[in-house]
């Protein structure tokens, strides 16, 4: 049955492949619609065998597909786990929503949109499942390659310079992250992450510096995918510059960051890990509270919606990264429970923000006074609803995330800083998102009464009412939302007992190398 | 041999720093590129330095270089390779939709 562990790869990667071929015979002909097709179809394949990977995973056993059939620690290996099960699946649930969301125009500025969607699929999927930390920089140039392409199609200006901003602080990261490999295998001589944890474990102090440092370096890079203080200051301008459906995608893209984070930092520089034990403990909590607060804060002062996504975003990845920071079962599993929450949330609010923006017409989406959204009513509820659930107020599974983080947090003398931070900075995005809420829908001008300051000078941009079917992919994830507040039990226990096999790295390490190795 | 070789990786890294930190993207891009030569060096000495040691068996050898390493950076040089395209042809469609090489996207005040 490890089979299954390839198709989440390979799926993506030969649509993509169809597609291109697809866009190269052009579009005469419904020809955007048969690609249109061929590409929620693959997200919908990749839901099915997603849910497959995570029934497999539900029992708490590892399973490892060999590729092309050599001996781990030689070969290249992919590991499903129930992390990387969660992983895969919310990938494919968010990837589902944001095709369909494309699909209903936004795909339009480029043939080759559909293409490298499947691409960044391909790129995340496998950096959710491999093993090996070379391969994992391997799918991060894939995610990132295809990312650099879907930022910047079809782009004028300001999305351009945001894509060059992008750009190279992520080929900065990719050479910080070739340095740090480099370094860890000049330290062991392996770059299977299971023979790393087992090879770093046996260290003599002589290597401890190297072996430290190497460790950090990593953190470094991962933080920089995850969007970590301080080295978050690419994400806002890349992301409100984004096509709105990419943009929803990229929510899970920081994702990567956190998971590549907690995966490294259990498996290899875990509590058993000798000389590098526990090595980013000191340094996570605090980045991630800064994380928070600043991204609190810079949703605050925001002045348009998109980039006010944006920093609750990193706000968001702060908080969970706080909790992660715990390193205990339950404030692990807390975290990712959030991890689920906050992704879905903000994915739901992106594609919201842009059919806010594209009603209001010249207002886009500027926090200032303007035209109301042509269908108040509804986008109000929808924005109502979203923001509920980012800032974490009941009824909603923000709520829930963050309670149990709070419950979680005084594992750790520093877990009080996070009952202060959380709590402030839920009450900071909370005011803010009323504040741009209350502006949007509420102090409006009344184009009846020819109060419209466009309409003299201007030429009035018609707020043009989204195409049918647009709003659909919203509802979608806030159902998602509702799901994990109805089984928040049930998915809340899965998350606990993800921590504690991720805080469990032998069976992983078994499941890798065999039976005869241990530490 | 190793005074020569991290003496490069450090030459190279402070250049590359040095251009990363410029204000117009061709510096940057020069940055980025000489960054990657720098890491590609490091990445093979990381298999530790051995002079006319073969990486594949070979009979009557007496000691044998780490092929990984090589393998390695034969793989980082391509991926180097193609981001450089991407980011020189990146840095054109910026230069020409704005108008100015500044990696703000606009010419700072005088």
């Amino acid at each position: 049955m490890t089979r299954w562990l390839i198709a989440p790869v390979l799926l993506p990667l030969f649509t993509a492949v169809l597609l291109i071929f697809m866009a190269e015979r052009g579009f005469a002909g419904g020809g955007r619609r048969a690609q249109r097709a061929v590409s929620i179809l693959c997200a919908l394949a990749l839901v099915a065998v997603a849910a497959v990977l995570l029934k497999q995973s539900i029992h708490g056993s590892h399973q490892v597909y060999h590729l092309g059939n050599w001996e781990a620690p030689y070969g290249i290996v992919l590991v499903l786990d129930r992390l990387s099960a969660m992983m895969v699946a919310l990938t494919s649930l968010i990837a589902l929503v944001s095709v369909i969301y494309a699909s209903r125009g936004t795909d339009s500025e480029s043939h080759y949109f559909h293409p490298m969607f499947q691409l960044q699929l391909v790129g995340l999927m496998g950096a959710f499942l491999t093993g090996d930390l070379f391969n994992l920089f391997v799918f991060f140039e894939i995610l990132l390659i295809a990312s650099y392409c879907l930022l910047v199609y079809g782009g004028t200006g300001p999305r351009v310079r945001a894509g060059v901003h992008y750009v190279v602080i992520n080929l900065v990261g990719s050479a910080l992250f070739l340095i740090a490999i480099g370094t860890l295998y000049g330290v062991t001589g392996t770059l299977n992450m299971a023979d790393l944890s087992v090879r770093v474990a046996e260290l003599g102090p002589s290597d401890a510096g190297l072996v430290r440092a190497g460790a950090l370096l990593l953190l470094v890079v991962f933080g920089v995918k995850a969007a970590l203080f301080p080295l978050y200051f690419w994400l806002p301008n890349t992301y409100a510059a984004a096509n709105p459906a990419v943009a929803a995608l990229f929510a899970i893209m920081t994702k990567v960051g956190v998971y590549c984070i907690v995966r490294i930092y259990t498996l290899v520089f875990g509590p058993d890990a000798g000389v590098a034990a526990m090595v980013a403990e000191p340094w996570l909590m605090p980045a991630a509270i800064g994380t928070l607060v600043l991204g609190a804060i810079g949703a605050f002062a925001s002045r348009r919606l998109r980039r006010m996504q944006g920093y609750l975003l990193i706000s968001s990845t702060g908080t969970m990264l706080a909790s992660i920071g715990v390193f205990t079962a339950a404030a692990l599993g807390a975290g990712l429970y959030y991890l689920v929450h906050s992704t879905i949330a903000i994915a739901a609010m992106f594609l919201l923000v842009d059919l806010i923006a594209r009603q209001r017409g010249l207002g886009d989406d500027r926090l200032e006074r303007s035209l109301a959204p042509a269908q108040p009513a509804l986008l109000g509820l929808l924005f109502f609803a979203g923001a509920i659930a980012i800032a974490g107020v009941p009824p909603l599974s923000g709520f829930i995330g963050k309670g149990l983080i709070l419950a979680a947090a005084p594992a750790v003398p520093s877990g009080w800083w996070l009952w202060g931070t959380l709590l402030g900075g839920s009450l900071i995005s909370l005011v803010a998102l009323a504040r741009a809420g209350s502006m949007v829908f509420w102090n409006t001008f009344d184009s009846s009464a020819g109060d419209d300051p466009f309409s003299r000078d201007v030429p009035v941009i018609a707020p043009a009412p989204h195409p049918a079917g647009s709003v659909f992919p919203v509802f979608m994830l806030l159902g998602m939302l509702v799901v994990l507040t109805v089984f928040a039990g049930p998915i809340s226990e899965f998350t606990k007992q993800t921590a504690e096999q991720l805080l469990a790295p032998e069976q992983y390490i078994r499941a890798v190398l065999g039976d005869g190795v241990g530490r | 041999m190793e005074a020569l070789m991290a003496g490069a990786i450090g030459v190279l890294t402070a250049c590359a720093v040095y251009l990363l930190l410029r204000s117009r993207t061709y510096p940057v891009i020069l940055g980025v590129m000489m960054l990657s030569y720098a890491v590609n060096l490091f990445l093979l000495a990381s298999g530790r330095i051995s002079v006319t040691t073969p990486p594949v068996i070979v009979e009557g050898a007496q000691s044998y270089a780490d092929p990984l390493p090589q393998a390695l950076v034969l793989t980082a040089i391509v991926i180097g390779f193609g981001m450089a395209a991407f980011m020189i042809v990146l840095a054109l469609r910026a230069q020409i939709g704005l108008g100015t090489d500044h990696v703000d996207g606009k010419e700072p005040a005088e």
